[in-house]
């Protein structure tokens, strides 16, 4: 059994004791404790159960590539899935629950699975559910989603608040074991500007548990010595348990804060995410252990060598009385003498390597009384729920059984990979070093930032440097050679002196032993969390998956949580060995931020809620807050869809602001429009090219009605023009397309008329507009101003500057609702002033806000169109009957080449029209007319569509625009439109204008 | 996320505030002109591997359209320069020709 022993635990406050539960067990740990360490200690080995033969599944390594030891934490709002045993600090009242079992840990159903192993082989799924294909979506599919997935999603909304942190450094160092501080001793020497992040809670890594001496020290005393002395530089900013996530194009990097999960009662935001750029960066991640691939290897209390180590040095708990030990390097044999020091049995060391004599570590191993056996391995590991005891056998043989030994913990070494991830992410490329057998960064060919120029640099296990003297001086190296690239040089540091302690050659061992038969290699574990073995790639080679992209998604290897930390290369060398080819040819699969999870919830920062997106408001907003409004949102404005009163439903609310419009007085805050100016010598040339009519033949005081179309012919705004004077406009665009079309009009501007004299400016948010519309609109404006606003003097589609209500203003006569009608425009500063006063002086006369949906209801009725409503990016002006909105007298504008394109004249192509429906009622919105006979997809074929569809109050009854092949020669048939239902709407085609045909309404 | 540099308002800011716009140095085909070459002028846009000469516009700053020379495998920025031009200037080129030695783009090289 595991526990804690009665000393020891550098990183545990042994004063402290924390309690916390596990699947509703109270349990107790120390500060200081992750709560992989904790568990362990309580003799918790089973954590979870794997995904696809929920198999037990206990602890296997330390840290951030742990890929069994995934738990639910915390309940309610709190709750959090998957999150890492190894890596989550324990504190006082954590719970946490296991993933993945039903009904609990130690009993469950799904087990059976792994009795059926035989049959869920590779590409299973595939293969099996492909038929027949009904039985996918209605049998197999949901039974398979009630087993599958991982961690419960929570049912709370997140309580916890989470932010974004900007930096800016010359040299970040992202990794804070002894290869980190000394890479950043060495370039904050020199006064770069340097910022050094850590994802655990402590300096150092791992080297105060591999132990050593430098400069004649103890290596924890160097790190501690090297931790005070960067903090006391002003020049180094350090971060723990803060994780580099990911690096991007031109020095762009992202760290991932842990401030409030190991103490959650604390003020301030759960996680954080830095959004760093570094003109430089270092790699100082460090190396993972590999583990061997040996049938059984994924019983628990099978555990990396390295892993069982920290756990007795750092956390004070043994795994188990009896150790043994599997390699094919020395590196494992530092936790033998560790264990054997620490007063732990360590039966044998089976060594899958025949040195021709002995290392320091396997000499003093031998001294301390532990029995080596070379050339040797593991048959098999024997236990259910834990191991009880390992099979030995030769290594070059086929696993006949030479010896049992009992056992509680296997810790097994298969070498040690460098952590390229962050390397790799912006494109640094590997090269596969025979000698550690391990990919480690070509750094001929690092990632390149905006100058062309190498802005990644590998230091120390991160660059395949193993040993404590290579780690020191390549970091040396690294640190400086940065701040170097980054314009920073001087201040050598020379790479402090470190005990060698020389090794044997490490060898490669990918299959233990190495002529397992198939019974074995079935039991041979690659990936622990998504089931994967070694017979699976094997199997995934002989049926042509030679990619190792291909066999990486066909088998699952390393697409679990985990992301392949400890399985990846054992895999890849599986699947070289199936295809006959060495590794470096089989490659790796991409590795792609971030390193490990990141919480959505940092991602998302403060950007939540009323943050999410800037809402834009009009000068008037508060009004319509405080009168009811129920608003929609039109790109980041929000506009009154209506202004309810008390009783009302939102139908009633927009038929009574109709018809009050229409009978006398109606008002609406028309702010949100695009102003843009343009102005010059050559803007009334620019205006031609820009809109499908002409704007130069427009007098200063009058306004136009205009067209935009893109370079393709197709409409993308609209609005009215207004000619200030003789060298300036004011168009008016949509809602919508103000942005947008200033954008459209600089890009012209610049990029091809730059030899024309105008300039555009987009003033938009500094009027206020209201339309003043109705009956009424004329005599109530007179109360209010002394300017003559008759019919003679500001007639329709003219604009006058006026006074009203003591406020500048500019009064457009312009309508989108057929009624008599004034656009006023006024500073936005006067837009609330105004508002109140028309309120004032409308009493009389009922006035009445509206909002968008009358708005469009109004319009509607008139027959005008709307963007994207009546035009979706496919249709052009001919289309929609407005032709007269098209200069035949122009020679160009941006659009009319595009228009003379054969599809585009082609006569077929639908065209507006009115939609009258024949019992009165409301077509649905997009609803499509049939024809007769079926397409090539053998769908019913269509000969329209409805754009815009409305019950109309003016009218009392349903109207609609819409798209008809010929249909303005088509008046007065009737079309069949299909509802959702099965049922059919029948509709006749009508003129689109439904109201007031002559304009005699707005023309007085 | 790339950092460009915008020649008309001389500001280096992030990619965010920035637009991507296309190729650059677009020659446009009006009315009178053949299906062919208009076809081409709408539709028919370069997607090199490598060099590439591209619209921006600094449309979150100073709202101005300009030209960036970079490359599309590297992520490289050669250069920037305003876009009141038909070719890119020769200290652009000349950046170019030093990383990228024989390149061509259309009729530049």
């Amino acid at each position: 059994m595991s526990t804690r022993l009665a000393n020891g635990g550098r990183l545990l406050d042994r004063g402290r004791k924390v309690d916390f539960t596990f699947n509703g067990k109270r349990l107790r740990g120390y500060a200081g404790d992750t709560i992989a360490s904790a568990l362990l200690a309580n003799d918790q080995m089973l954590v979870g159960r794997s995904f696809k033969y929920h198999r037990p599944r206990g602890v296997v390594a330390s840290g951030a590539e742990e890929p069994n030891g995934l738990v639910g934490m915390g309940t309610g709002a709190d709750f959090e899935p998957n999150q890492r045993v190894t890596t989550t600090e324990l504190f006082d009242g954590l719970t946490c629950t296991s993933q993945n079992h039903w009904p609990s840990l130690d009993f469950d159903v799904g087990a059976i699975n792994t009795k059926l192993a035989r049959f869920l082989f590779a590409g299973f799924y595939y293969k099996m559910f492909i038929h027949p294909r009904p039985f996918w979506k209605h049998v197999y599919e949901p039974i398979i989603r009630k087993s599958a997935g991982l961690g419960k999603a929570p049912d709370q909304r997140d309580t916890d608040t989470y932010e974004h942190f900007y930096a800016f450094c010359d040299v970040l160092v992202i990794g804070g074991g002894i290869a980190g501080l000394q890479a950043a001793r060495s370039a904050a020497a020199t006064g770069a500007k340097v910022m050094l992040i850590e994802q655990t809670a402590h300096w150092g890594g791992r080297a105060p548990v591999d132990g050593g001496t430098v400069g004649g020290q103890p290596v924890d005393k160097f790190v501690d010595d090297l931790v005070a002395e960067l903090s006391a530089m002003d020049n180094v900013t350090m971060r723990n348990r803060t994780m580099g996530a990911g690096v991007y194009d031109h020095g762009y990097a992202l760290g991932y804060e842990r401030v409030g999960d190991h103490q959650p009662a604390a003020k301030g935001p759960r996680h954080r995410l830095w959004r760093i750029r570094a003109a430089q960066i270092v790699t100082a991640t460090g190396a993972i252990e590999r583990p061997l691939s040996f049938a059984g290897n994924d019983i628990p209390g099978v555990m990396l060598a390295s892993a069982v180590r920290d756990y007795v040095v750092d956390y004070g708990v043994s795994i188990g009385d009896r150790t043994v030990v599997v390699t094919n390097n020395d590196d494992a044999y530092r936790t033998a003498i560790t264990l054997k020091k620490n007063g732990l049995d360590v039966p044998a060391i089976l060594d899958a390597r025949v040195p021709t004599q002995d290392s320091p570590l396997m000499a003093e191993a031998k001294s301390l009384g532990i029995r080596v056996l070379m050339g040797h391995g593991i048959s098999s590991v024997q236990g259910v729920k834990r191991v009880t005891g390992v099979g030995v056998c030769s290594q070059a043989g086929e696993g006949a059984v030479l010896e049992e030994i009992a056992c509680d913990v296997v810790a097994m070494s298969g070498g040690w990979s460098p952590v390229v991830h962050l390397w790799s992410h912006c494109g640094g490329k590997l090269i596969w070093d025979e000698t550690t057998a391990a990919f480690r960064p070509d750094v001929d060919k690092a990632p390149t930032g905006a100058k062309g120029e190498a802005f990644v640099t590998p230091a120390g296990a991160a660059n395949g440097a193993l040993s404590l003297g290579d780690v020191l001086s390549d970091a040396t190296t690294a640190g400086a050679s940065a701040a170097k690239a980054a314009g920073h040089s001087g201040g050598d540091v020379t790479a402090p002196e470190a005990e060698q302690i020389d090794e044997a050659p490490m060898a490669q061992v990918w299959m233990m032993p190495h002529g397992a038969g198939i019974k074995k290699r079935q039991k041979a574990w690659l990936d622990y969390q998504n089931d994967v073995k070694v017979s699976d790639i094997q199997l995934a080679a002989q049926e042509g998956y030679e990619s190792v992209e291909h066999a990486k998604r066909y088998t699952t290897l390393g697409m679990a949580t985990d992301q392949g930390k400890l399985s990846n290369i054992n895999g890849l060398a599986i699947l070289s060995d199936a295809l006959g080819q060495p590794i470096p040819q089989t490659g790796t699969t991409t590795f792609r931020p971030p390193y490990t999870p990141i919480s959505m919830a940092s991602i998302t920062g403060e950007a939540r809620d009323e943050r999410f997106m800037p809402i834009r408001q009009t000068p008037m907003y508060q009004w319509h807050v405080d009168n009811g409004a129920f608003f929609e949102p039109v790109g980041q404005w929000r506009r009154p869809y209506t202004y309810q009163k008390p009783g009302e439903s939102i139908e009633q609310s927009v038929s009574r602001e109709v018809k009050a419009t229409r009978a006398s007085l109606g008002m609406l805050d028309a702010s949100t429009l695009g102003k843009l100016v343009v102005t010059g010598k050559d803007a009334g040339k620019f205006l031609d090219m820009l809109y499908t009519n002409m704007m130069s033949t427009l007098k200063p005081g009058h306004c136009r009605y205009g067209l935009m179309c893109g370079e393709n012919g197709f409409l993308i705004d609209d609005g009215v023009v207004a000619r200030i004077d003789d060298n300036t406009f004011l168009c008016h665009t949509t809602t919508g397309g103000a942005e947008s079309i200033h954008g459209h009009m600089e890009e012209w501007l610049q990029t091809e008329w730059w030899d024309w004299e105008v300039y555009v400016a987009n003033l938009t948010e500094q009027y206020a507009q209201i339309a003043v519309v109705g009956p009424q609109a004329r005599a109530t404006l007179e109360k209010l101003t002394g300017d003559d606003i008759s019919g003679d003097a500001l007639p329709f589609m003219a604009w006058k500057d006026i006074t009203l209500a003591g406020i500048q203003a500019r009064a457009y006569r312009i309508s989108f609702s057929g009624e008599l009608s004034y656009e006023i425009a006024v500073k936005a500063s006067e837009g609330r002033a105004l508002w109140d006063a028309l309120l004032a002086a409308g009493q009389t006369a009922n006035i009445t806000p509206y909002g968008t949906e009358a708005l469009h209801i109004m319009r509607a009725e008139k027959g005008f169109i709307m963007m994207g409503d009546e035009t979706d990016g496919t249709v052009i002006p001919q289309d929609l009957g407005l032709h007269w909105a098209i200069s035949k007298k122009k020679e160009d504008y941006i659009g009319k080449r595009a228009q003379a394109r054969s599809h585009v004249t082609d006569p077929r192509r639908w065209q507006l029209v009115g939609l009258e429906t024949v019992d009165g009622g409301v077509l649905p919105d997009g609803a499509y007319a049939t024809a007769e006979g079926k397409n090539a997809n053998g769908q019913r074929e269509t000969q329209g569509r409805v754009t815009s569809t409305y019950h109309s109050p003016t009218l009392e009854r349903g109207i609609a625009m819409g798209l008809v092949l010929n249909g303005p020669d088509r008046m007065g048939e009737v079309l069949e439109f299909p509802r959702l239902d099965g049922t059919i709407m029948r509709a006749k085609i009508v003129d689109p204008v439904f109201f007031d045909k002559d304009g005699e309404k707005q023309n007085v | 996320m790339l950092i460009l540099t915008c020649p008309c308002c001389g500001v280096t800011g992030e990619e965010t505030e920035f637009h991507g716009g296309g190729e650059a140095h677009l020659k446009r085909f009006g009315p009178g002109s053949t299906d062919e070459a208009f076809h081409d002028y709408l539709f028919s846009k370069v997607n090199p591997k490598g060099v590439h000469l591209e619209r921006w516009r600094h449309n979150n700053g100073c709202g101005k359209w300009f030209h960036a020379a970079r490359d599309t495998v590297t992520l490289e920025i050669y250069g920037t320069y305003p876009a009141q031009t038909t070719e890119p200037p020769q200290s652009v080129k000349d950046a170019i020709t030093a990383k990228r030695p024989g390149w061509s783009w259309r009729e530049f090289a």
